[in-house]
């Protein structure tokens, strides 16, 4: 299931070929810029995105199921329990594992690895909602209430917004562990930052192994950074709150 | 119903929990006429919260109606019914995610005003609550005092124009001095405004100083008696009442009423201690004590003596 073999016969390699670089590469020393420099475009870049991609698609999907498990509890919450134990299963299972019990439903394909990455997601998003959701004092329902407000309108003007901060924090860490986990894709697809550090695992080539992973972390404080700037400018009052 | 003032009728509003024997508010009538302040009184367990909460039904009625306006509130649409009433509680409930200026503005935008006529009518309220609208329109919740967000808490509940009102303990949660300040800010603006307000308190002096009626209840949901703050004092019904207005309920007596209203002994060229027409009784009776006289010479807004108030003119407004 693995497609980590060397360059298949008669179709070249799958990455450019960097045993004829420079004494850099040749030496295999911890960091060579000209090796970044003439792969960039070719392949950290494409693996980049597809990390992108791949995280962005997961934490989506992830968000929309865990917001209407979320929406459905908060009503009716004898679905509590059993949506919180089936998350936390899919959590605790390990990646590896995971993709091993999808491969022969979904094969060696993109939905194997969102499958798995959503999965993830599900247990922190579906409780932070939850949680921001149940975090509206009962004076301020109850004022909703007392002024005519209905339902749906206290959920959409009232309680959703003032779940934003816990719904903000539970993306945080959603968003930050898929992008780690992402890199685990490269075990069913050759895509994203993961890719690259497998290939260049099997000769131990450091530069290749190096860029890749501070790619991914950079990709994940960068990801983090954003995060926080949407939830400042989402909740103006808890900014105030601070200046006060 | 909007702009001019309803009566509120309880007719045996009865309230039951399912489970319990004794219901929580039990066959209460009583008439609030449009315009007034009536408060609800009484020791915890005695339903007064139950009762006014039955007016804008957060709390159904089991048995019995009440009616605004000769409408009962059972035969409106339930938002409907809020949205023409005007309510205020004790922790006040702002939403603190919304500018001030948005919290006012809630009911207005249920009903669909205009953009123009919410922001003018947000302004007006502010200035009446004495919150100028410049300063505080785009502030959060979080960055008011408490007696600012009660402020802003009666605008909200103002806001439509709604012909009647309830508060739930409003200033309860307040210091003493701010709760005093806003007790009385609350009789200017309803002086002005003339609503119908329904005001849950467990203080009896803060029922004294806002009601023109006041019901006090008994354990049980019970109305023990319903009336003027002065009969109230002069003829409470039983001994509940008596009690629950306070061994200083003479004093109290003494306390609605200014020298001015008294019918004041000539002065045939008394001297001694004065006071001013606009003291209470109870003052002008603890000045008397403190400086040994039985009589006070009462002086008019000139400052011009008028006439003579003694110690026995003041108990024979008590009894």
């Amino acid at each position: 299931m693995i497609p980590l073999g060397g360059p298949v016969a008669g179709q070249g390699p799958v990455i450019p070929d960097f045993g004829e670089g420079s004494d850099c590469v040749v030496e295999n020393r911890l960091f060579c810029p000209d090796w970044v420099r003439d792969n960039w475009s070719g392949t950290l870049q494409p693996a980049l995105l597809e990390h992108v991609k791949l995280t962005i698609m997961a934490v989506a999907i992830g968000f929309v199921i865990s917001f209407g498990a979320a929406l459905l509890t908060h009503r009716l919450r004898l679905f509590e329990k059993p949506l919180v134990v089936f998350a936390a299963i899919v959590y605790t299972i390990p990646s590896l594992a995971l993709f091993q019990l999808l491969v022969p439903i979904t094969g060696l394909t993109t939905a194997t690895v969102e499958v798995a990455l959503v999965g993830y997601t599900l247990l922190i998003l579906y409780r932070n909602i939850l949680e921001g959701l149940r975090s509206v004092p009962p004076d301020v329902l109850e004022a909703a209430r007392g002024m005519g407000l209905t339902r749906r309108q206290t959920l959409w003007r009232i309680e959703l917004p003032l779940a934003v901060p816990a719904t903000m924090a539970g993306l945080r860490v959603a968003v930050v562990s898929t992008i780690a986990l992402a890199t685990v894709a490269a075990l069913v697809i050759p895509q994203g930052l993961g890719y690259p550090i497998f290939i260049a695992l099997r000769e131990a080539f450091k530069t290749e192994i190096l860029v890749a992973g501070a790619l991914a972390v950079g990709l994940a404080l960068v990801a983090d950074a954003l995060l926080v700037v949407a939830e400042r400018a989402l909740t103006p009052w808890n900014r105030s709150r601070r200046a006060a | 119903m909007s702009g001019v003032a309803a009566e509120i009728a309880f007719d045996r509003a009865t309230k039951r929990y399912p489970g319990r024997a004794e219901p929580a508010v039990r066959e209460l009538t009583l008439t609030v006429p449009a315009g007034e302040i009536c408060c609800l009184v009484g020791p915890s367990g005695a339903g007064k919260t139950t009762a006014m909460k039955m007016v804008n039904r957060l709390i159904d009625i089991s048995e019995g109606d009440i009616r605004i306006g000769g409408t009962s509130v059972r035969s409106l649409d339930v938002t409907r019914l809020r949205r023409g009433i005007g309510y205020v509680i004790q922790q006040v409930g702002l939403f603190p995610h919304m500018s001030v200026a948005d919290n006012v503005a809630t009911v207005p935008r249920l009903l669909g005003w205009s953009k123009e006529q919410t922001t003018q009518r947000v302004d007006e309220l502010l200035d009446l609550v004495e919150l100028p609208a410049v300063d505080y329109r785009a502030r959060y919740p979080a960055q008011l005092s408490g007696g600012e967000r009660q402020r802003v808490g009666l605008a909200r509940a103002l806001a439509a124009d709604p012909p009647v009102m309830l508060m739930d303990e409003p200033f309860g949660a307040l210091d003493p001095i701010t709760r005093a300040r806003l007790q009385h800010e609350l009789l200017r603006i309803q002086h002005e405004l003339r609503k119908t307000i329904v005001f849950v308190t467990h203080d009896i002096d803060e029922a004294i100083l806002l009601g023109d009626r006041i019901a006090i209840l008994r354990e049980g949901g019970v109305l023990a008696q319903y009336d003027t703050p002065e009969a109230l004092l002069a003829r409470p019904a039983d001994e509940f009442v008596s009690r629950f207005l306070g061994s200083d309920r003479g004093l109290k007596l003494l306390a609605l009423r200014r020298l001015d209203e008294l019918d004041l002994a000539p002065l045939d060229g008394a001297a001694g201690p004065t006071a001013d027409g606009s003291t209470t009784l109870r003052d002008a009776l603890s000045q008397m004590i403190t400086a040994g006289t039985r009589s006070l010479v009462v002086l008019d807004g000139a400052g011009q003596p008028r006439g003579v108030v003694t110690m026995e003119s003041l108990t024979d407004v008590a009894a």
